[in-house]
C-alpha cells in the first residue's frame, strides 16, 4: 500500500507509536521511516539517546520512549521529515511538526490538518512556531488539535498543496 | 514567473540587465543565464529542430544537451542555459545548424 | 600549452573531494568546469542530507557545497580553478583540449580525474520534445539556482528520488504538482519523500505514464493513461491533464563521453544508469594516468559521490608519490562510508552493476 501510493495505512503507523496511549501524556517522538535507507541524523541529535540504529546506518531507527522527552530536536534533523511529537493534554493534543514552507503560520492562528493521505480531518491553533538558527530552515509548529486526532494528523495544510 | 518568497532561498536580487531577443528589449536580473532571464519573461521556445523546424525548448539546463542553442552576439550554438546573461547582449532564435561568422 | 600535476574535470561532490585530497597532501590541482558556480549538482539541492555525520547528513546541499569550498579555502596558492570552462577533448598523452567563453587552449596533465557526473534522460512518447517538457534537475537548477518557476501547473513523471525530491521544491517555490505518475507498480525512491509530497495533497499514481503532450509552442495539455505488465499503454483509460510543465524524471547517464574519446573502455551497465569505465582498485581506468570517480562510474547519491572522491584523490596523489599521513586508516575508513551507503535496500540495483564492472562494494 505505502509502495504503491506513499500513504500508510493506519495498522502500519501505529506500530510506531507507544502500546500504551497513557505514555503520550508526556510528549514522545514518533518515528515514520518505513525503509532501510542509509541515514543516522536522528539517532546523532538526539541528546537524550533515545533513538538507536547502530553502526549499519541503514538499520531502521529504534526509540526508547522512556528515554525520549519529546523535545523535537530529531524532528528538524530528520532529512526525510518522518518525524513527529505528539501529546495528549486532556481533551487536546499536541503536534509538533516539521514546517518547510513560507509564510509560517502565525502564532493563535488556525490552520487546516491533514492525514496522512493529504485529506483535511480538522483545524488545529498554532501554539508556537520554533524557528531557531540551528533547525536550518526546518520550523517546528507546535499545533493543537482535538484529542481525537492524535494519531491521524500528520501535518498543516500548504497553500500550493495541490 | 520569479519566485518571490522560499523557505530556503532568498532571491534578493534587483540589480537589471538589458538584453534583447529577436529585437525585443526585455530584461533579466544580475545571477541569471539567458535561458533563466527567457523563461522568466515567459519565453519558452528557444530554437527550432534543425529538419522538421519544431520548437524547442532546454532540456537540461546544465550544458549537456543542447537543446538551448541560440544566436548570442552573432555566434550561433550558444548553450544559453549556462551562458550568463550580460547588459546589451543580442539574442536570437537559432534557425538550423547556425552560421559562423561570415560564412 | 600548461603543464599542471592534476586536472579534475568536474567541481560537484565527487571532484570537489577529490580536489581536498590531493591539496592535503600537497599536490597542485586546476579544476575544470562548464558551470560559473562551483558545486555541480549540489548548487540546487535545498533540501537536507540523508547519510551520517561524515557525509554532512541533514545539512541542505547547498550548505554543504559552502562547506567543501570553504575546505579548499587554505589552499589558493596551489589550486587553480576554471570555472565557464568545457572540455572539448581529452587524448590518450593525457592532452585536454578546452574552450572558456571564445579562447581554445591545451592542457597537459600528469593525473585527470573525471568528475564529470551524469546527464538526465528522457522518455519516449509524443511530442516530447515541446518546450515547457525539461529534465525534473532542470527544473531545480531553474527555481533553486536562478530564482525562476517552470510554470504553474506540473506533471511529474517518475518516482526515483529526484521526482519526489523536485515535486517537493516545486511546492516550495509555489508551483502546483498536478500528479506524479510512476509507470512501474510502486515507488522507487525513498517512501519518505513519497509520503512527504502525499499528505501535501500529490497525488501518487503507479502503474501510469504520459501518453502524449499537447500544444502548439509549447505544453498546454497531457494525456496520461495506466499501464499493464508488460508496460504497454491500456485504451480507455486515458485522462487529459491541463499542466503547463512536464518534468521528466526517469533516471540519469553517466557522462563518459570524454573517457570514450580518450579509449578508455567502458561497458553497459544497465544497473548503474548506462556506459560506464571500467576501473582498477584505484579507480584508475583502462588508461593509464586517467581516473574516474562519483556519478561518471554509476548513478548513485551525492553522498556517495564525496566519499570516492576523497578516495580517488588520495589514490591520486599516492600515485603521484606523496606520502600521506594515515593513508592506510583513512582509506578503510573511507571504504567502509562507502559499503555502508551501499548496503540497503535501495543500493541493490548499485551492488549488482558494480559486481557486473567487477568493483568491490
Amino acid at each position: 500500500m505505502i509502495e504503491k501510493t506513499g500513504v500508510a495505512p493506519k495498522d502500519l503507523f501505529m506500530q510506531e507509536f507507544p502500546a500504551d496511549s497513557d505514555v503520550l501524556n508526556d510528549p514522545k517522538a514518533i518515528i515514520e521511516c518505513y525503509k532501510e535507507i542509509p541515514c543516522n541524523p536522528c539517532e546523532t541529535s538526539c541528546p537524550f539517546d533515545a533513538i538507536h540504529i547502530g553502526e549499519d546506518i541503514n538499520k531502521r531507527p529504534q526509540i526508547d520512549f522512556n528515554a525520549c522527552t519529546g523535545c523535537g530536536i530529531c524532528v528538524y534533523n530528520c532529512p526525510g521529515l518522518a518525524i513527529s511529537v505528539r501529546h495528549l493534554k486532556g481533551d487536546k493534543a499536541v503536534l509538533k511538526i516539521p514546517f518547510e514552507f513560507t509564510p509560517r503560520p502565525a502564532k493563535d492562528s488556525m490552520v487546516n490538518v491533514v492525514d496522512r493521505g493529504g485529506v483535511v480531518i480538522t483545524t488545529g491553533k498554532v501554539i508556537k512556531v520554533q524557528d531557531g538558527k540551528n533547525q536550518k530552515q526546518t520550523a517546528l509548529l507546535h499545533i493543537e488539535i482535538d484529542r481525537d486526532y492524535i494519531y491521524d494528523a500528520i501535518t498543516i495544510e500548504v497553500p500550493h498543496g495541490s | 514567473m520569479r519566485i518571490k518568497e522560499h523557505p530556503i532561498l532568498s532571491f534578493d536580487v534587483d540589480e537589471m540587465i538589458n538584453f534583447t531577443y529577436n529585437g525585443k528589449a526585455l530584461q533579466g536580473l544580475k545571477g541569471d543565464t539567458i535561458a533563466s532571464a527567457l523563461h522568466a519573461n515567459g519565453i519558452k521556445k528557444l530554437s527550432e529542430s534543425i529538419h522538421l523546424k519544431r520548437p524547442r525548448g532546454f532540456y537540461c539546463a546544465i550544458g549537456n544537451c543542447a537543446s538551448c542553442n541560440m544566436v548570442v552576439d552573432g555566434v550561433p550554438n550558444i548553450r544559453t542555459c549556462i551562458t550568463p546573461l550580460k547588459e546589451g547582449m543580442v539574442v536570437e532564435n537559432q534557425v538550423g545548424k547556425g552560421r559562423v561568422y561570415g560564412t | 600549452m600548461e603543464h599542471k600535476e592534476v586536472v579534475i574535470i568536474g567541481a560537484g561532490p565527487a571532484g570537489l573531494k577529490a580536489a581536498k585530497s590531493l591539496l592535503d597532501a600537497g599536490a597542485h590541482v586546476t579544476i575544470i568546469d562548464r558551470n560559473k558556480k562551483l558545486g555541480g549538482q549540489l548548487t540546487k539541492q535545498t533540501h537536507k542530507f540523508f547519510g551520517s555525520e561524515k557525509q554532512f547528513a541533514s545539512f541542505r546541499g547547498i550548505d554543504i557545497l559552502e562547506l567543501l569550498v570553504q575546505d579548499l579555502g587554505r589552499y589558493a596558492e596551489r589550486l587553480n580553478i576554471l570555472n565557464e570552462t568545457s572540455v572539448v577533448g581529452l587524448y590518450k598523452d593525457k592532452v585536454l583540449s578546452c574552450v572558456k567563453h571564445d579562447r581554445y587552449f591545451k592542457i597537459k596533465a600528469k593525473r585527470i580525474i573525471m568528475a564529470t557526473g551524469a546527464s538526465e534522460k528522457h522518455l519516449p512518447f509524443e511530442n516530447n520534445d515541446l518546450p515547457g517538457i525539461y529534465a525534473a534537475g532542470a527544473v531545480q537548477t531553474l527555481m533553486n539556482e536562478y530564482g525562476v518557476k517552470p510554470g504553474h501547473k506540473v506533471l511529474m513523471v517518475g518516482s526515483g528520488n529526484i521526482g519526489l525530491i523536485v515535486s517537493y521544491q516545486l511546492m516550495q517555490a509555489g508551483v502546483q504538482v498536478v500528479a506524479l505518475v510512476e509507470a512501474a507498480s510502486s515507488i522507487s525512491g525513498y517512501l519518505v519523500h513519497a509520503s512527504k509530497i502525499k499528505r501535501l495533497g500529490v497525488d501518487i499514481l503507479t502503474r501510469t505514464t504520459i501518453k502524449k503532450a499537447l500544444g502548439t509552442d509549447q505544453v498546454e495539455k497531457v494525456v496520461i493513461w495506466d499501464v499493464d505488465d508488460t508496460w504497454q499503454g491500456i485504451k480507455r483509460t486515458e485522462r487529459t491533464l491541463h499542466v503547463d510543465t512536464v518534468c521528466i524524471s526517469v533516471g540519469l547517464a553517466p557522462l563518459t563521453e570524454l573517457l570514450m574519446q580518450v579509449g578508455a573502455e567502458v561497458t553497459y551497465v544497465r544497473e548503474l544508469g548506462g556506459n560506464v569505465p571500467i576501473i582498477n582498485p584505484y579507480y584508475e581506468t583502462t588508461v593509464k594516468g586517467v581516473y574516474a570517480c562519483g556519478d561518471a562510474l554509476g548513478i548513485e547519491e551525492a553522498s556517495s559521490a564525496m566519499v570516492e572522491g576523497a578516495l580517488t584523490g588520495m589514490f591520486v596523489a599516492e600515485d603521484l608519490g606523496y606520502t600521506l599521513e594515515e593513508s592506510t586508516q583513512k582509506i578503510k575508513a573511507l571504504k567502509s562510508e562507502l559499503t555502508f551507503l551501499r548496503s540497503g535496500p535501495h543500493a541493490e540495483k548499485i551492488r549488482t552493476g558494480y559486481m557486473k564492472v567487477g568493483v568491490k562494494t
